[in-house]
């Protein structure tokens, strides 16, 4: 393919742009401890970190698409008074400052929360300091990607298939189980990514809500951020390594979500 | 070749942002203060401060004072890393010296306050906590400021003088976390400063701890070295450390050096 003239001031803005989010990339690769890294990466404190990262963003990824896939079947079909405020409400966690999105949790599902409370004192189940309250920080904060991304693949699928098996006598469980999700499997595919890779990064929801409890609350962002101040090579390679795991993902996706020419 | 005007805005727009405040060149020292400078200061001094920050501006109007407040370990990381720091006020001297040996520190450090702790609990203490030893009972959540935090390490020293061995519900980034856990009823205790208790007198009871068990944190603070106002930053030491910063910072509970 042939490229197009662009024009001088439109080109030098986008060298710009490029420079902004390649120059911290290549910051990371100069300060990188080449020499420490190893050691920094595998710290006990940074593997138990990374395992329980590993843990919460893939638990919150299933829960989102265990509740994510029928909310965005419920957006895509039905209709019903409210509907779009609904929408609206269940999207804002994406442009929600995310510690607000942990303030919000922790009045709702705190011990004085008005969901915790009645936790707290029929079940004696309390959820902030726990694994849980990780898990539900990220939950909050990822599933609106997942929601939109399926809810897009809903829309634009061509609901023909689905009649053709209705008239065939197909149940409705079968029809979506046949027909349905494997039309939307590549949007749920990529909802799915873009939902494990934002639950990964979460910080500012889960200090909040969740704390910052070593092994079970302490994730890979929380546990940059401490590294900074007292050994800010480990925190160098791990933010190098964090990027590149987020690369894979983006270049995993290149096909289904990002459309290239 | 000369550079279309389109990149020079831009190029003017980023280096505006860059510096996070103007700053005015440095001026002679009988010259009247002028312009902005921005105070990095541990985030027990969140309330002080702006009191010290106001009396400031309007003994020098023309002046801006704009706070950076944080845990004393991050605001020593991010100034090592070339923050616009003008002036930075620590809760210990750890995170002074961190500063210091990177060679930023104009001058030496002055001590311009002491703090001491106190247990944070729920307003009117229902859960019965009177001592540090209280704290280690099964029945209570107790929050701590991560070790790596100077509340935090003080916290530990005070706990190991008064031998109590505690698994903290959660290690905050900072000590205004701890206190907001306990002002928001998630936790029945934390460690934190006095001072940090008489800010949220209403929401918190502050429970004292013994003489033999207490841990005196001392606040160093200095002008930094690329400061690009020094007049200002001098004279905010200065404030601070006179009969007028001093009754500021006694009114919010701290101790004289």
């Amino acid at each position: 393919m042939r490229s197009e003239p662009i024009p001088r001031p439109f080109a030098l803005l986008a060298a710009l742009a490029a420079a902004l989010f390649l120059l911290p990339l290549a910051g990371l690769l100069v300060r990188f401890p080449w020499a420490e890294a190893v050691g920094a990466l595998t710290s006990p404190e940074i593997l138990t970190a990374a395992g329980l990262s590993l843990v919460t963003s893939i638990s919150a990824t299933m829960l989102s698409i265990l509740l994510g896939v029928p909310l965005a079947m419920v957006y895509a079909r039905a209709r019903f008074r409210g509907l779009r405020a609904l929408r609206a409400l269940t999207t804002l966690p994406m442009v929600l400052p995310p510690v607000v999105g942990g303030v919000a949790l922790l009045v709702a599902f705190g011990r004085r929360g008005i969901v915790g409370q009645l936790l707290d004192s029929a079940f004696g189940i309390r959820i902030p300091f726990t694994t849980a309250a990780a898990v539900l920080a990220a939950t909050f904060v990822a599933m609106p990607f997942l929601v939109l991304t399926v809810e897009a693949g809903l829309r634009s699928m061509d609901r023909r298939y689905e009649e053709a098996a209705r008239s065939l006598g197909a149940g409705r469980w079968m029809v979506f189980r046949r027909v349905t999700l494997p039309l939307v499997a590549p949007s749920l595919y990529a909802g799915a990514v873009l939902c494990w890779a934002r639950a990964l990064g979460e910080f500012g929801a889960t200090i909040t809500f969740a704390g910052n409890v070593p092994g079970s609350t302490q994730t890979l962002p929380l546990a940059v951020y401490l590294a900074l101040e007292t050994r800010p090579e480990a925190a160098i390679a791990l933010s190098l390594v964090l990027l590149l795991l987020s690369l894979v993902v983006l270049v995993a996706l290149r096909d289904r979500y990002l459309p290239t020419s | 070749m000369r550079p279309p005007p389109t990149l020079l805005i831009a190029l003017l727009a980023l280096a505006s942002c860059g510096g996070g405040s103007p700053k005015s060149s440095t001026s002679d020292s009988t010259a009247p203060p002028s312009g902005t400078i921005t105070v990095f200061a541990a985030s027990s001094l969140t309330d002080a401060f702006g009191r010290v920050g106001d009396e400031l501006t309007s003994r020098y109007p023309g002046t801006r004072v704009t706070f950076n407040f944080g845990s004393s370990s991050t605001l020593a990381t991010q100034i090592v890393n070339g923050a616009p720091a003008d002036v930075f006020a620590s809760a210990d001297d750890v995170n002074l010296r961190k500063v210091a040996h990177a060679g930023l520190v104009e001058g030496s450090a002055s001590v311009f306050a002491t703090n001491r702790l106190q247990i944070a609990v729920a307003p009117g203490n229902p859960k019965r906590i009177t001592s540090l030893a209280d704290l280690a009972r099964p029945d209570l959540v107790v929050v701590l400021a991560a070790p790596s935090v100077p509340a935090g390490a003080y916290a530990l020293e005070a706990l190991g003088k008064a031998g109590v061995t505690l698994i903290p519900a959660s290690q905050e980034l900072d000590v205004r976390a701890v206190l907001n856990k306990v002002a928001l009823g998630e936790a029945d205790g934390g460690i934190v400063y006095v001072t940090d208790v008489m800010s949220a007198a209403r929401r918190v009871t502050g429970v004292d701890i013994p003489e033999g068990q207490q841990v005196v944190a001392r606040y160093p603070v200095a002008t930094i070295r690329d400061s690009r106002n020094q007049h200002l930053s001098s004279l905010f030491v200065e404030f601070l450390l006179g009969s007028d910063g001093q009754r500021a910072l006694d009114s919010f509970g701290f101790s004289r050096p």
